[in-house]
């Protein structure tokens, strides 16, 4: 896989995940010309399209895309699933979880996606063994006896 | 404390914090907005986690409250400025705890550095901080640490000292032995994988990947942070030892590390498969443990009912790495798997979830991936697309796309080729009514790689229907496609046309320069099918509005080969310029151009078109027009045909020489636009061999029409002819056009028109063939010193004439020489004439006849004087009496001297006399030519040449050139009908030679076999090779 990123219907980008080294700039050119690919298609389209010299296959859940640009001879399907392990991997995770989970807990979106995938590749496709993963990570953290999140510091804090 | 509690605290501090956040991120609220309507419409809770998640995002309480806080943040009106105003406030803020005098303390710092990773990730650029998050790097606490990571990860910078930095404190982690620290920095190293980082570490990973006391997650971690490393720069990675172990790691017994393992080898072993090819037998064997396990074997491994199936798809490809393995029992045991992998698709599904039949489906196509990689099973490879065929009608938009795709490699194959093209109609059927136009394009691809000879009409048909309602972004393509089927599958190159003419007439937006081009190129190449291309142009033009490409391809095809429908008066020339002039205005300076370079050509053509056409040029819109190229045309233009004589009109406006055969530019067009491989099917030329002959392509930059300049060696003074002259062409002919007619060649005995011109010249007379002689020449020969030697061309010009009597002999651009000949028993009589194409006297104009060698005593030629001054466009003739005195090998030659313009010219050619002149053709019976035969058994008397055809092998075109060479033909002779056998006498005044022949042409080896048999040794080899030249 080269890159994934997950952005919203009115094309906010909330995850990017590079896993091929390009500028910045280049970054930012592919993500708005894929975006305008990909929101452009209707719903039933099928899943899959030729994007540069990339397959880009990609997946709505709610108001959210997952896109991930795989190369010429790995496989759709599972790639395809593979989004759906990593949505499920976030749903265990956060319980139910929703668009603004991703953008305020973006540490752990990544987190979890970099125990699910990494490199590009698939690392562990066993949902307990990536879950338990992160919730040692968690552990970890309370055991820092510091709050547990940057977040807990809540207003005052800005 | 449980996790789900740690998450619900975190929540609740995320509703504060985004509270506090959104008076600045305003484009957040937006989204908030859309996520609303759902909660109203929705307003319902949902039970915990259920796994139906995955259709909506927002249900719970949570949520709900977030988003109308949210909401109401937004509600507030900031606007864009004020956003940006808070963030530039809150880095500003940022930027002095960092560079305060207190330090930070890791907890601050952590914060500060997360808010900053926030603001990047909203879209804003973030320019320091990466000092302090490298420090917490070298924190001992977990969740510093981490944050730390993330900002490198994301905020990569390839600031050197920075990267030295990082270094050192993932290597303190690896070193930790904590495991957990060990992964963090693994997921680093992957996550930057930048060369620097490599050089620090590709040594270290491979020894943490092997450790026997490494931690399953850190072996993951490893193999593929090294994958990583390895694909940056493979360089790197130092292979040794270890590779071996890397190998056993897919019989693992944590299915994880096996996922992460074969992932790495997949990518060694393409460069290594000598060190890797163990991996073969153990994929093979881990593979068929998945596929034969039950579906709840293999517990947390199973997706929905699908044992492992990332790991199956992995090992598939892994297995692609490799030919089918030599090893009988491997080689059985993975033919097991397949198999099993085709059976299960035919087996009800375990659930109806999407998820179960994508997970299973995925393992299948790697298979047929597999299958179609070995091609060399006939039975999967068929099995593999009778799959793939039921797919193409699924109800999964998905799966039909997959198909598709996989089918075009099927198509390749020489074991499912024919099995593919039986879904042809489905495929036709996917292309008219797919909704999703990537869909769309994957069916024609497939038809494109499908088609063969036997169902090229049909595609190029359907494609054709097709382009007509096509998505503007294939459409392009599409035509290049149809371009290239059309021209390779060619069977009639009047479809060819068809076919192109059409794609301008649906597409002629899309059609590209490379296709026009490409039909002008095919059209000017083949002869046969030019009158076709200039008909169906001109009816093309004749539509009310018709594309700008096909204005530029009628205007060239017009130029070059209108005389060819000028006959008919619905098309005669000046018909053909005002439809062609009728489309000027409306077309680019480039279609305006071409279009006056047919307009100057039509000139040559058509000389009845020039005083209209000199008009146009005159025209102040041309000749003082804005643009250079246009006006450059239209002066230059003007003034040769004004200027430059018919002749040198002729010469300069000629019909273009054909192209180069080369590569078809569409050909590489299309592999550009769609990488190398595309394409591949059609150059391996695999399923028509035959083709690449004819259909091989041309390739050249048609420059439109040569535009003419007149230098001074067009124009100039040139004795030499110009390069292998053609045929004249109608225009530049007119001179002698009345007084030949250039028909095929005709025998030059029996009741022919030829008689009727024999009789009407011969003088009225003494009736005797010695009177015919007794007109002495009057000028003495000159001496051979005198005349230089013949000028290169002057065999291949005498071999013209071996087998006909008229035709123009020689035309350069001063002189043209036109002959008639008339020949019975030994003797003959030739007319020639010489025309002078320019408009001044040639002076001391001396044509004399030559024997070289002993052909005075073999041949005696007598001529006549003929006038010293020729004038300007007038044309002499010459009057020549021949005699065969015995049998002669050499002709006589024909030396031709004048003064033009007071330049001496000289010029020697061979007077078209061979032995063969004097043929009495023979009939007899076959008993009668065998004996015959028989009887010229000499091996002296024989001479015989096996030769490659020249010409296309026309039975009848054969026939007429034996007639004309003058032996009988005869019929029933040859148990063979595809052979020919003649017979004829040679008739000298001292003796008679008996000629027997026989020619046997292998159409198929595109050769032929002649036999000579004379009674004269040396006839029978000039006869031979005289005929032998002229198939």
């Amino acid at each position: 896989m080269r890159f994934m990123l997950l952005f919203s219907r009115q094309g906010k980008l909330r995850l990017q995940k590079w896993y091929l080294a390009t500028s910045d700039k280049e970054r930012k050119k592919m993500v708005r010309e894929l975006m305008q690919v990909v929101l452009a298609r209707k719903p039933k389209m099928c899943s899959f399209l030729e994007w540069r010299d990339l397959k880009v296959v990609y997946k709505r859940y709610a108001s959210l895309y997952f896109c991930c640009a795989i190369e010429g001879q790995d496989n759709e399907l599972i790639t395809l699933e593979l989004i759906h392990r990593y949505v499920e991997l976030l749903d265990k995770y956060f319980g139910s979880v929703c668009e603004l989970d991703i953008i305020f807990n973006f540490e752990k979106a990544y987190f979890i996606l970099d125990e699910f995938l990494m490199g590009g590749d698939v690392q562990d496709t066993s949902k307990k063994s990536v879950l338990k993963a992160i919730e040692q990570a968690d552990l970890l953290q309370e055991e820092d006896e510091s709050p547990r999140s940057v977040r807990d510091l809540g207003p005052q804090g800005l | 404390m449980s996790s789900a509690l740690g998450i619900l605290s975190s929540r609740t501090a995320v509703f504060r914090w985004g509270l506090e956040l959104t008076s600045f991120l305003s484009r957040l609220g937006k989204t908030w907005l859309s996520v609303r309507p759902r909660m109203e419409s929705g307003g319902r809770q949902h039970a915990g986690r259920s796994t139906s998640f995955s259709a909506d995002f927002v249900k719970s309480g949570t949520a709900q409250r977030r988003s109308r806080t949210g909401t109401r943040a937004f509600g507030d009106g900031k606007s864009k400025e004020a956003e940006i105003k808070r963030i530039n406030k809150e880095l500003a803020n940022i930027r002095s705890k960092f560079k305060g005098d207190k330090a930070l303390d890791g907890y601050s710092k952590k914060k500060y550095v997360c808010k900053l990773l926030f603001i990047f990730l909203l879209g804003h650029d973030i320019d320091f901080g990466h000092m302090e998050a490298v420090n917490l790097l070298s924190s001992n606490k977990y969740t510093e640490k981490q944050i730390g990571y993330l900002f490198i990860s994301v905020l990569v910078n390839s600031n050197s000292e920075l990267i030295r930095l990082i270094n050192n404190a993932i290597k303190n982690d690896l070193a930790s032995r904590n495991p957990t620290f060990m992964c963090l920095a693994l997921h680093c190293i992957a996550n930057v994988g930048s060369r620097e980082m490599g050089e620090a570490f590709a040594a270290d990973i491979p020894r943490i990947l092997v450790a026997g006391d490494s931690m399953d997650s850190v072996k993951q971690s490893a193999a593929l942070c090294l994958l990583r490393l390895y694909k940056a720069s493979p360089d790197l990675v130092p292979m040794g030892e270890w590779t071996a172990r890397v190998v056993h790691l897919l019989n693992d017994q944590h299915m994880g590390v096996v996922t992460a393992a074969v992932s790495l080898i997949t990518c060694l072993c393409k460069k290594n498969p000598d060190d890797f090819k163990t991996c073969v037998s153990l994929a093979v064997s881990r593979l068929s443990r998945i596929v034969s396990s039950a579906s709840t074997d293999l517990q947390d491994y199973t997706y929905y009912f699908v044992p492992a199936p990332w790991l199956s798809v992995k090992l598939l490809r892994l297995l692609q790495c490799y030919p089918p393995p030599e090893d009988a029992a491997v080689r059985g045991r993975l033919v097991e798997c397949l198999e099993t992998v085709l059976n299960k698709a035919q087996e009800p599904p375990k659930s109806k979830k999407v998820q179960h039949s994508n997970a299973r489906n995925a393992a299948l196509l790697e298979s047929i991936s597999l299958i179609m990689h070995y091609d060399s099973e006939p039975n999967l490879l068929v099995r593999a697309c009778n799959q793939l065929g039921q797919f193409l009608q699924h109800r999964e938009t998905n799966l039909r796309y997959l198909a598709l795709e996989s089918m075009c490699t099927l198509a390749s194959s020489e074991f499912s080729h024919e099995a593919v093209k039986t879904h042809i109609d489905t495929v036709i059927n996917a292309l008219k009514t797919e909704r999703d136009v990537s869909v769309r394009q994957r069916a024609a691809d497939l038809l494109y790689a499908m088609c063969d000879r036997s169902n090229a009409k049909q595609i190029v048909s359907e494609m054709l229907r097709y382009l007509e309602t096509a998505d503007y972004a294939i459409r392009e393509e599409i035509v290049l496609k149809v371009a290239i089927l059309a021209e390779k599958y060619a069977v009639d190159y009047s479809w060819y046309v068809d076919t192109i003419l059409n794609l301008i007439r649906i597409a002629g937006d899309y059609v590209s320069e490379e296709v026009w081009y490409r039909v002008l190129q095919i059209v000017t190449n083949r002869d046969d099918v030019q009158g076709y291309a200039a008909k169906t142009v001109f009816e093309a033009l004749q539509a009310p509005a018709c594309h700008e490409n096909m204005v530029k391809v009628g205007g060239y095809i017009l130029g070059e080969f209108g005389n060819l429908i000028a006959g008919d008066p619905r098309s005669s020339p000046p018909v053909q310029f005002s439809l062609l002039h009728s489309k000027f205005h409306l077309c680019s300076v480039a279609t305006r151009a071409l279009l006056l370079s047919t307009y100057i050509k039509f000139i040559n053509l058509f000389p009845e078109t020039k005083a209209t056409i000199q008009g146009v040029l005159r025209a102040g819109a041309q000749l003082r027009n804005a643009d250079v190229e246009l006006q450059q045309r239209a002066v230059e233009y003007l003034t040769l045909s004004s200027v430059a004589s018919t002749d040198v009109l002729a010469t300069v406006l000629e019909e273009m020489p054909p192209f180069p055969e080369r590569e078809s530019s569409i050909l590489a067009k299309l592999k550009r636009k769609k990488g190398p491989g595309a394409g591949s099917a059609l150059e391996d030329g695999r399923r028509d061999p035959s083709s690449s002959d004819i259909n091989g392509g041309v390739e050249a930059t048609p420059s439109a029409v040569s535009t003419p300049s007149p230098s001074a060696d067009l124009l100039g003074l040139r004795a030499a002819p110009p390069p292998a002259a053609p045929p004249a062409p109608a225009g530049a002919g007119s001179l002698l056009v009345d007084v030949f007619s250039d028909g095929p060649a005709q025998p030059s005995l029996g009741p022919t028109p030829e008689e009727a011109f024999l009789s009407e010249l011969e003088p009225p007379a003494p009736e005797s063939p010695m009177a015919l002689l007794a007109d002495p020449a009057p000028a003495a020969d000159p001496g051979p010193e005198d005349i230089g030697p013949p000028i290169p061309e002057a065999d291949e010009l005498l071999n013209k004439f071996v087998c006909k009597n008229n035709g123009v002999l020689f035309e350069n651009q001063l002189l043209q020489i036109g002959v008639k000949s008339e020949f019975r028993q030994n003797l003959g009589r030739m007319y020639l004439f010489y025309g002078n194409k320019t408009s001044v006297q040639f002076q001391s104009f001396s044509p004399t006849v030559i024997h070289p060698g002993d052909l005075q005593t073999q041949l005696a030629v007598q001529t006549k004087r003929v006038a010293a001054q020729v004038d300007g466009g007038a044309q002499v003739q010459q009057v020549l009496n021949i005699e065969c005195l015995r049998d002669f090998l050499t002709p006589p030659l024909l030396s031709v001297r004048f003064r033009y313009g007071g330049a001496p010219q000289s010029l020697t050619l061979k007077l078209p006399v061979t032995i063969n002149k004097f043929f009495q053709p023979t009939e007899m019976a076959a008993q009668d030519f065998f004996q015959r035969w028989k009887q010229l058994s000499l091996p002296l008397q024989e001479a015989q040449k096996i030769f490659k055809a020249n010409h296309p092998m026309d039975a009848e075109v054969t026939k007429a050139k034996l007639l004309g060479f003058g032996s009988a033909l005869l019929d029933n002779v040859d148990p063979n009908p595809e052979n020919f056998v003649g017979a004829g006498i040679i008739q000298t005044k001292a003796l008679q030679v008996g000629c027997l022949l026989r020619l046997e042409p292998n159409a198929q080896a595109q050769m032929y076999r002649l036999t000579l048999r004379t009674s004269k040794e040396p006839v029978s080899r000039h006869l031979c090779e005289l005929l032998a030249q002229q198939f």
